[in-house]
């Protein structure tokens, strides 16, 4: 009787995965990350190919620079997939907060208590897609475009057409490089921040609650998994992070007007599905996110240099989003069509021996 | 005894009533119109007079024009973002086509229309009924590359007014027995699919595929097959509201529709196309439509300045969501204790 229990724990200790095995298996070339990765050289290779100015540290400011806002919005973004819902209502809580902050500006209030109400702001506007997913039950797509409509429409209502310009002097340091480095203050504090969300992902129990109210709600909640406190607070960083990128944007830019970020929504779920998080929940890594954001400013960059138009620099955008998606299924769908050819070929087959 | 009773007699009324309402779900969207140009008229009689009215009409046509399409998609639990960069190619191959050979006729030109947006809809149909991958993604990939084919073929040069004949342009400013002709075309287009879409089974195969796809499958509906049909459509009616721009505006530049998915999903929504497919009708997409853009105008009717337009109408969006959401709980408590009591007989 005794025997087979202790085959079963002999084969369940040699099924224990081994940490060297794992670690080996992190780069695996069928991981997405690690072709990403791949690409991120080639993309590198490609700048460098086309203008020999490419590979410096300028570029390297000027692409954090310019990425630092999508890139930060993407973090909560990632973990929103993950759970299977969305947020499309990131770049309108980012000009909100921008609009906000320009507004109590010029009526004269204190710049850090305009941030802090911005930041308020942002929960705020968090908290309210937050409730309406989970309290009401509503599909996240839906309401976020409704709130996506209504924060733009906010921004509006506070700044109308006008402009904040004149912010105090140190904010113009935000887009300098930090200290004698080449290091943007955008991209420092994105690579703290993925950091942060890349542990509590991956290496925390609420990471993997995450993972599994993407793969499956119903049996996340009755392993006693808070799906909707979880869902909830992801919205409320995910406001939170958007006002301040919000905050970010416009001490950059020296102005702040209602239309700041428009359509930047779309650049953020483009980043995060590329970066291998599926839009169907569950799945993805912040890693993956962290190359996918490096291969789309490198690509920007290398383009801009040999004077691609920003419009057309989407068609890039897009090609690399389709073939994220279809590369991976590409092997599926060819052995699923060849099962379909040997059918049709057996039946033609099987008809014409009738016939005879 | 009593409690029980008196449940059950009332059950079939209150049934009858709110499963009518259901049934009208168009009718609160007519009603929540007719309410918002009365109270305008109220504050502003000229809200009622004819070029106010006319403009009421033409003014959504577009809209209405790709959110039939958009319903066709959405109804199977899928979504078309391109639609917004369908539009701008087309309306600028089209106004391009009408440089190089100013008398084209006008049904040529609209034909021009149709058939770009149709191609883009194959190309979004294939990949996403052959390779399944998911429609969110693929047509977000769609809508960057449209866009920035759009901006090489455009390359700063945009369509002056000018160079599009009068002929073409009447069809975006004139009107039959004082109907805007956009209206005409954007009607036609949904009593048709409206109708196809009661009538026929491929088109009822949608909702079928919507409600249920493993259950559409294992019914013998063709799923790629309608869902490819209902993305080309998508296309051929977005690339169709593209030259209906062109005759409207008579002026383009690269950045023509964009942002307009979004707005399409919002009219479609609001309409009460239920975003996780399987309900909704292509007249309540239209009635979307054209309610957001009534708000649009009441706001300026009313004087109230035009910064508020896009808050209402996110407030709108969210309450529509809402109360269809209230209105399906409703329902399917309702259909519940209707099933128990079938049982207890």
């Amino acid at each position: 009787m005794a025997m087979p229990e202790v085959t079963v724990l002999e084969e369940m200790l040699d099924a224990r995965p081994n940490p060297l095995v794992q670690f080996i298996q992190l780069f695996s070339p069928k991981r997405w990350e690690t072709q990403l990765v791949v690409l991120f050289i080639v993309s590198l290779l490609y700048g460098w190919w086309v203008s020999p100015y490419f590979l410096n540290l300028e570029t390297f400011f000027f692409a954090g620079l310019n990425f630092g806002e999508i890139a930060i919005m993407a973090l909560p973004m990632t973990l929103i997939i993950i759970t299977g819902e969305i947020d499309l209502s990131v770049a309108s809580m980012l000009g909100l907060s921008a609009s906000t902050l320009g507004y109590l500006f010029m009526h004269g209030w204190n710049i850090w208590l305009a941030m802090g109400i911005c930041l308020v702001v942002g929960v705020a506007g968090g908290a309210l897609n937050g409730v309406l997913v989970t309290r009401l039950g509503l599909p996240s797509i839906a309401v976020t475009i409704g709130t996506l409509t209504l924060y733009r429409g906010i921004a509006l209502i506070v700044l109308g057409s006008n402009t904040a310009v004149g912010f105090p002097t140190w904010t113009q340091k935000l887009s300098l490089p930090i200290g004698s480095t080449h290091i943007a203050y955008d991209f420092a504090i994105f690579v703290v921040l993925a950091l942060i969300f890349g542990v509590v992902l991956h290496m925390t129990p609420v990471g993997r609650s995450i993972y599994a109210i993407g793969l499956q709600p119903e049996t996340a909640f009755f392993s006693g998994i808070r799906v909707k406190r979880i869902k909830f607070s992801l919205y409320v960083i995910s406001g939170f992070l958007c006002a301040f990128a919000g905050i970010l944007y416009t001490f950059q830019q020296a102005s702040s007007a209602s239309d700041t970020g428009v359509g930047l929504e779309l650049n953020v779920v483009a980043i995060a599905l590329f970066g291998g998080v599926s839009i169907f929940g569950g799945r993805g890594t912040i890693f993956g996110v962290f190359v996918s954001v490096a291969i789309f400013a490198s690509l920007q960059s290398s383009l801009t240099a040999i004077n691609v138009s920003g419009q057309a620099q989407s068609i890039v955008t897009g090609c690399l989003l389709l073939l994220s998606v279809l590369i991976p299924n590409l092997s599926e769908t060819v052995k699923r069509l060849r099962v379909k050819w040997f059918h049709a070929r057996l039946r033609s087959v099987r008809r014409s021996g009738e016939v005879s | 005894m009593s409690v029980i009773d008196r449940t059950e007699a009332a059950s079939p009324v209150t049934t009858s009533l709110f499963i009518k309402i259901l049934k009208f779900r168009e009718l609160a969207i007519v009603v929540a119109i007719l309410l918002v140009f009365a109270l305008t008229y109220f504050k502003n009689s000229s809200f009622a007079s004819t070029a106010s009215i006319q403009q009421m009409l033409s003014g959504p046509a577009i809209i209405i024009m790709l959110a039939v399409g958009e319903t066709l998609v959405i109804v199977t639990r899928n979504v078309d973002l391109s639609v917004g960069s369908v539009l701008g190619l087309s309306a600028y191959l089209v106004g391009d086509l009408f440089v190089h050979y100013p008398h084209m006729p006008v049904v040529l030109a609209l034909l021009v229309g149709l058939l770009i947006g149709l191609v883009c809809g194959v190309v979004n149909g294939v990949i996403v009924a052959y390779a399944r991958v998911p429609a969110l993604v693929v047509t977000l990939g769609m809508l960057y590359i449209i866009r920035g084919i759009d901006a090489i073929v455009v390359n700063g040069v945009q369509i002056q007014p000018s160079q599009i004949p009068q002929s073409f342009v009447n069809l975006g400013s004139g009107t039959i027995l004082g109907i805007p002709i956009l209206f005409l075309i954007a009607a036609a287009a949904v009593a048709i699919v409206g109708y196809v879409m009661r009538t026929f089974r491929p088109a009822r195969d949608l909702y079928a595929i919507g409600s249920n796809p493993e259950a559409a499958v294992l019914a013998g509906v063709r799923v790629p097959r309608r869902v490819f049909s209902a993305f080309a459509i998508s296309g051929a009616l977005a690339g169709l509201g593209g030259a209906l721009w062109l005759a409207e505006f008579a002026t383009v530049a690269s950045t023509a529709g964009s942002g307009y998915e979004l707005n399409v999903v919002a009219a479609v929504v609001v309409g009460g196309v239920a975003i996780f497919g399987g309900s909704g009708t292509v007249l309540g997409a239209a009635l979307g439509a054209l309610l957001l853009n009534t708000i649009d105008q009441a706001l300026v009717a009313s004087r109230v300045s035009s910064f508020w337009n896009q808050a209402v109408a996110g407030m709108l969006l969210l309450v529509a969501i809402a109360f269809d959401r209230y209105v399906s709980v409703r329902a399917e408590k309702i259909l519940r204790v209707e099933g128990a009591h079938r049982g207890d007989a």
